[in-house]
């Protein structure tokens, strides 16, 4: 059975759509994955918008590198067990999805950018066959064609010299120059979704800029949508239009991250903003240690082992996640 | 002989690789040097704490290296409480290594897992020669404690703790000795902002209340703030701003001090427009301000005379020839 999975016709991922109210890029609704006994997502919910970028935050091991995974079909059925939905705008429910049917999204509607380019990238290959392999097998340029646009494509993401470096190894670039090039090769077919998870951690603070810049600019540029996994929160209110705020696979706090990072409601969200150092910060107060249970019997929120505001209710009772005060919150006790 | 106050003091410290011929291994132009270190001068007085900041390949760890004795300095000199760190023999050697503890980036990797944890916090003070035997559980059970570990975890080994532990471990065993001086690189980089808070949270109690002096590389100037009250700025092995962290990080006076605040994320500020460029290899730097190159402010005479590190305000020294101070910090 093949799925249903091309682009709309009336949206092309070129022109931002400026009607009132256009059907979200992506959606995604309760979706849960495990792996064997473990509940790693429980019942995510988020939608993102055309053109727009989202943030996923939370600590390490919270489920942001795993649903990045899902959402490009790395982690498919039987491998992993997959239930709820995710859909993007035109396509069948991708929880149901086949490699054969990845085959045909992956690179083209969607594209990856991961934390470290020097493992990302193949160390035996050159720039340039990295960056005209997936434009001669994906949109079917020919040879001269798509060192053509592989040169322009560099040049966009700020590479000097972009013919010479077409003939560079991965190792012969810097860190920084490394994450041009993969950003070059996941927008050389245009997708309409941008997945980075944490395309900056390795980098300096001043080579972070550029290419959050960059990765801004180049998918705005192209109407194109982004998720963004992050780490700091500061960043992420600096990058994102939206914020999901994730802690042991369920989703605590989302919603636009001005609303959101101003005045956090959920006790996670404003234990981790907390934590953060601003340049003036006096006092920290930082969060209870601890780790969350992935385990598929849990019933309860899995913040509340952490959480100053937990009442007996919380172990017992997952809370679900409702519209409060412009952003969606999963709290039985907000209050400060 | 009374103690001097200074504990470290770096004179005009140069580090110097001889990295071959241009061309490769068979070349015959001229040996090239890189300087990593390139005329660092700082010093560290009891109790004072001060962070090292720059981008990688700045020298920040090249510095740590010569600071610890590691490494010696291809010229200046490199002195531990007045005398050369290279030539410390004896008791003044031993008393180094008592004094001076060190707090390692890869916590885990640096702990050796065949230890227990109680050996691995007790090692320093039966390597000193500082407990008897019958007091060792109770010293090592204090210092747990003293970093937020519970003492029943001297029976464990690193492998079932977490990354947070594990760097908690570290610190009670650099803490074994009574240091007088601890030396981190990037000690909390790389954890979860919930782990570092905690950390630099003991890091600043243990500071103030054991007036340990703390030199902290980081490239991370929230963390430079909270814990140092002294900054010093690294580019390309020289060091080119030093000061009060609140006053240089409030109007700094170096374009690259300046640039490296911009970058850093700020709660709803637009993403300000990043510093161009990449830090250059101190390889066959062309004359001139080093960091001419990628300064905004650069202008011909720039690219003529190398500024020196002068004092520039009080308590300020900077290395420019048209520095900021005196316009708006942000500008
Ligand atoms: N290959 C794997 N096998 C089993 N568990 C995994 C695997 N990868 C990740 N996990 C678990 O899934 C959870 C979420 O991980 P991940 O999505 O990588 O988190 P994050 O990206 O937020 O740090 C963690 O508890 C992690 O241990
Ligand atoms: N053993 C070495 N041989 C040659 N070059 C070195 C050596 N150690 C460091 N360097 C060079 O010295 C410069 C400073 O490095 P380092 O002190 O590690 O900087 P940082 O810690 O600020 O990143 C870099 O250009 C680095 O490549
Ligand atoms: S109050 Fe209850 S529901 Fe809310 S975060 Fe705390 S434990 Fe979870
Ligand atoms: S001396 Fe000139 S180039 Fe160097 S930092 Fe100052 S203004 Fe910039
Ligand atoms: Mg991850
Ligand atoms: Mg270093």
């Amino acid at each position: 059975m093949a799925l249903a999975l091309a682009r709309p016709a009336s949206a092309p991922p070129e022109t931002p759509s400026s009607t009132p109210a256009p059907a979200p890029l992506l959606t995604v609704e309760r979706l849960s994955l495990s792996r064997g006994e473990k509940l790693i997502l429980d019942e995510v919910s988020f939608t993102l918008k055309r053109g727009a970028t989202l943030g996923l935050v939370g600590e390490s091991g919270a489920g942001k590198s795993t649903i990045a995974l899902a959402l490009i079909g790395l982690l498919q059925k039987p491998q992993v067990g997959l239930e709820g939905t995710m859909a993007l705008d035109g396509s069948a429910n991708l929880v149901d999805a086949t490699e054969k049917d990845w085959l045909k999204l992956r690179g083209r509607r969607v594209s990856m950018i991961f934390q470290d380019a020097s493992s990302a990238l193949n160390p035996c290959f050159t720039v340039g066959s990295q960056l005209t392999s997936p434009l001669r097998r994906l949109l079917g340029m020919g040879a001269k064609e798509a060192r053509g646009r592989a040169i322009d494509l560099l040049e966009s993401v700020g590479l000097n010299d972009a013919a010479s470096r077409l003939d560079a190894y991965p190792h012969q670039l810097s860190g920084g120059m490394q994450q041009r090039v993969m950003i070059a090769i996941a927008l050389a077919t245009n997708p309409e979704l941008l997945l980075a998870d944490e395309p900056t951690s390795a980098l300096d603070v001043t080579i972070q800029a550029q290419i959050v810049r960059l990765i801004l600019d180049e998918t705005r540029k192209r109407g194109a949508s982004c998720i963004f996994v992050l780490h700091d929160l500061a960043l992420a209110s600096q990058a994102c239009d939206e914020i999901v705020v994730l802690y042991g696979g369920q989703v605590m706090e989302a919603g636009p991250s001005d609303v959101l990072l101003a005045e956090p409601l959920h006790p996670y969200t404003r234990g981790l903003k907390a934590c953060v150092l601003e340049l003036d910060t006096d006092e920290l107060v930082p969060l209870p240690s601890g780790a969350p249970s992935f385990a598929s019997k849990t019933p309860g929120c899995r913040f509340a082992p952490r959480c100053g505001n937990a009442l007996p209710k919380c172990v017992d009772e997952k809370p679900p996640l409702e519209t409060v005060r412009g952003r969606k919150l999963a709290c039985w006790n907000p209050a400060a | 002989m009374s103690m001097p106050s200074e504990l470290f003091r770096l004179l005009d410290v140069e580090k110097a690789y001889d990295v071959g011929r241009k061309g490769g291994l068979f070349a015959s132009g001229p040996r090239r040097r890189l300087a990593a270190l390139d005329g660092v001068r700082l010093s560290l007085k009891a109790g004072e704490s001060v962070a090292i900041v720059g981008e990688s390949g700045s020298g920040k760890t090249t510095l740590l290296r010569v600071l610890l004795g590691l490494t010696s300095p291809s010229d200046g000199r490199a002195l531990y409480r007045e005398k050369d760190i290279t030539l410390l023999q004896g008791e003044d050697r031993d008393r180094f290594c008592r004094e001076v503890a060190m707090i390692y980036q890869d916590a885990r990797g640096s702990l050796n897992p065949r230890m227990s944890i109680l050996d691995l916090v007790a090692e320093p003070l039966d390597h000193h020669g500082l407990c008897k035997p019958s007091e060792r559980r109770d010293r090592v059970a204090a210092l747990l404690s003293r970093v937020g570990l519970p003492p029943e975890m001297m029976e464990r080994y690193t492998s079932a703790l977490s990354g947070g532990q594990v760097r908690r471990v570290a610190i009670a065993r650099a803490l074994a000795s009574s240091p007088a001086v601890l030396v981190a690189d990037e000690a909390v980089s790389g954890l979860d902002v919930s782990t570092q808070a905690q950390l630099l949270k003991l890091l600043r109690d243990l500071q103030r209340e054991m007036g340990v002096s703390l030199l902290f590389i980081t490239h991370d100037l929230g963390v430079a703030a909270y814990l140092c009250e002294r900054i010093a700025v690294m580019y390309l092995g020289r060091i080119v701003e030093t000061g009060l962290t609140k006053d240089v990080l409030s109007a700094p006076a170096h374009p690259y001090t300046r640039a490296l605040l911009n970058a850093a994320p700020k709660f709803f500020e637009p993403i300000a427009e990043p510093l161009g460029g990449e830090i250059p290899s101190p390889i066959d730097l062309p004359p001139g301000c080093r960091f001419a190159g990628r300064c905004p402010e650069a202008r011909d005479d720039c690219r003529a005379s190398d500024p020196e590190l002068v004092a520039g305000a009080p308590n300020r020294e900077f290395a420019c020839l048209h520095p900021l101070i005196g316009e708006p910090a942000f500008a």
